[in-house]
């Protein structure tokens, strides 16, 4: 909210993907859009357009949002083709109408992948990525009370790269750019985020077999073309799946190892 | 995390893997495994280009340097193992990663396409959108197209250059002679072009999705990953093209084969 002087008035065409429900067949509907303010965030654009539409009786769009601060994941919708809109590095939330031009038509769709079937409108059912995190992404070794801080010294480089790995906000537009509609950088980042740090090395290579093998019930094979980085709010780099394949290959032969040393 | 919870659930498109497997088997039944599958064959067969390459070379050199390799390579191993049989052993080898390459490739592609109602694969648009790729190049889209291409184009080539099924002219033994007769031809020529073609445009992706599929992967060699790639698909793009432009050209031409007495000398020791 700069509050300046200079703010501008848009009129734009929204061609939004409209589904009443999981098996419905859904359509793009044309809806006019006057007075939107540049300053305002995309979903506060969509908030007028359903303001509109309940006045003329309608059913309002449907859309995920939550904290609108960019850093719950919860929103996420294709803008003009773009996961998450033009803007590199933000969330829909954080989209501002002033990287449109009067006159624009916007296109507004869900994301699409098998994995995150349409429930209504711009809706989607992310529950895999759910069960991605509930095959692995945790760390269950008991530490006792809360440690004293710099007890386990963790490595700068690594401490760097969990960090930005943990970054991920799980909103999905990685699944949702990729031409195959993978999830391995959504899968990678939180991979990299725990076995990278001391406190996850204990369950590493369970966590590694385990998570990759869940998200692969669910989505596709990634072919390294690198548009999930690129849609990523967050800018998670493609690093962590390189990094995930490698502990993949290391989590077959280590957890083999590991189960032969259990005497029963 | 954040995702929409619900009650319904979403249908797997995969079953769970059977864990009672040995690992091999199970890794490969993985995506990610069939991913390093096909880097580490990517990488085999990236070897057999750029060597096969630089055996060609030869030509320039001499018609009898390029006889003389093409039976130093049949009789390797010299008098510890029989006549042709350790390079039959790198060919089997050199199958068997062709043959792993192509499977793989094709059960990721029909996984990619299950995973997707509205196939983002094969060059179609998966949004409505106006956006269509941001950092999928040419190379990366068109993958599953240069590969069926590559294969047509091993098989033609081995029935001009191998079996010598395609022309009279051919006589086994002889590389050069062949390599300028086949060549020669302006279709012939054209047809080595067009695949040459697509093999770098192959390998230009395909050597920078090795290393990220396999894990290469290091702030230190990062940086130059892509201009490494760049690099061997020029090398094998200008090196592979030089022969057919070179024989259309008349730089390499017969001859120069006929004046050459030590290749036929060679061949009668061979066929003898």
């Amino acid at each position: 909210m700069s509050g300046s002087g200079n703010t501008n008035v848009l009129n734009l065409t929204l061609k939004v993907w409209r589904q009443e429900g999981p098996n419905a067949t859904g359509s793009f509907d044309s809806i006019p859009v006057e007075g939107i303010a540049d300053d305002m965030s995309f979903l506060e654009m969509l908030d007028i357009v359903n303001e509109q539409i309940i006045e003329q009786g309608g059913i309002p769009i449907e859309f995920d949002h939550d904290c609108r601060e960019g850093i719950c994941g919860a929103c996420g919708v294709m803008i003009n083709g773009n996961a998450h809109g033009p803007k590199k590095g933000t969330t829909t939330c954080q989209l501002h109408m002033r990287n449109f031009e009067d006159g624009d038509e916007i296109v507004v769709e869900p994301w699409r992948a098998s994995g995150f079937p349409i429930m209504r409108d711009l809706v989607v059912d992310r529950s895999p990525f759910d069960h991605i995190v509930e095959s692995g992404g945790y760390i269950s070794v008991n530490t006792g009370a809360a440690p004293d801080a710099n007890l386990i010294p963790v490595p700068k480089d690594a401490s760097d790269m969990a960090m930005d790995a943990a970054a991920c906000i799980g909103c999905g537009a990685c699944v949702a750019a990729c031409p195959n509609s993978a999830a391995q950088l959504f899968t990678s980042a939180k991979l990299s985020h725990m076995n990278l740090l001391p406190q996850g090395q204990a369950e590493r290579w369970k966590r590694t077999e385990q998570m990759v093998e869940t998200m692969e019930q669910f989505f596709g094979a990634c072919t390294n073309h690198g548009e999930c980085t690129e849609a990523c709010p967050k800018e998670i780099s493609l690093d962590n799946i390189a990094f995930m394949n490698r502990d993949y290959l290391k989590s077959k032969v280590k957890n083999r190892k590991l189960t032969g040393q259990v005497f029963p | 995390m954040a995702a929409t919870s619900t009650q319904r659930g979403v249908t797997p498109i995969r079953p769970a893997p059977r864990k009672t497997l040995p690992w091999p088997i199970q890794f490969y039944r993985s995506a990610v495994g069939r991913k390093w599958v096909m880097g580490v064959t990517g990488l085999m067969l990236l070897g057999f280009v750029v060597v096969h390459m630089l055996g060609n070379f030869k030509a320039y050199i001499s018609p009898e340097s390029i006889d003389h390799y093409g039976e130093a390579l049949r009789d390797m191993g010299g008098h510890l193992v029989p006549r042709t049989h350790l390079l039959w052993a790198m060919r089997l080898g050199l199958i068997g990663a062709f043959a792993l390459h192509i499977h793989a490739a094709l059960s990721l592609t029909l996984m990619s396409r299950r995973s997707n109602p509205q196939s983002g694969i094969d060059g179609q648009k998966k949004y409505a959108g106006s956006q269509d790729y941001i950092a999928a190049n040419f190379a990366s889209r068109t993958m599953r197209w240069t590969g069926p291409i590559i294969v047509l184009y091993i098989l033609f080539h081995l029935a001009d250059l191998t079996w010598g099924t395609r022309s009279d002219e051919f006589v086994r033994g002889e590389p050069y002679h062949n390599m300028v007769d086949s060549m020669s031809s302006l279709p012939v020529a054209i047809i080595y072009i067009v695949a040459n073609l697509a093999v770098a445009i192959h390998i230009f992706h395909g050597t920078w999705s090795a290393m990220q599929s396999i894990g290469i992967n290091n702030p230190r060699i990062n940086g130059i990953r892509k201009p490494v790639s760049m690099g061997l698909a020029a090398l094998v793009l200008v090196g592979n093209l030089s022969f057919p432009i070179m024989v259309q050209a008349g730089v390499l031409d017969e001859e120069t084969s006929e004046e050459s007495a030590p290749a036929l000398v060679l061949s009668e020791e061979v066929t003898s």
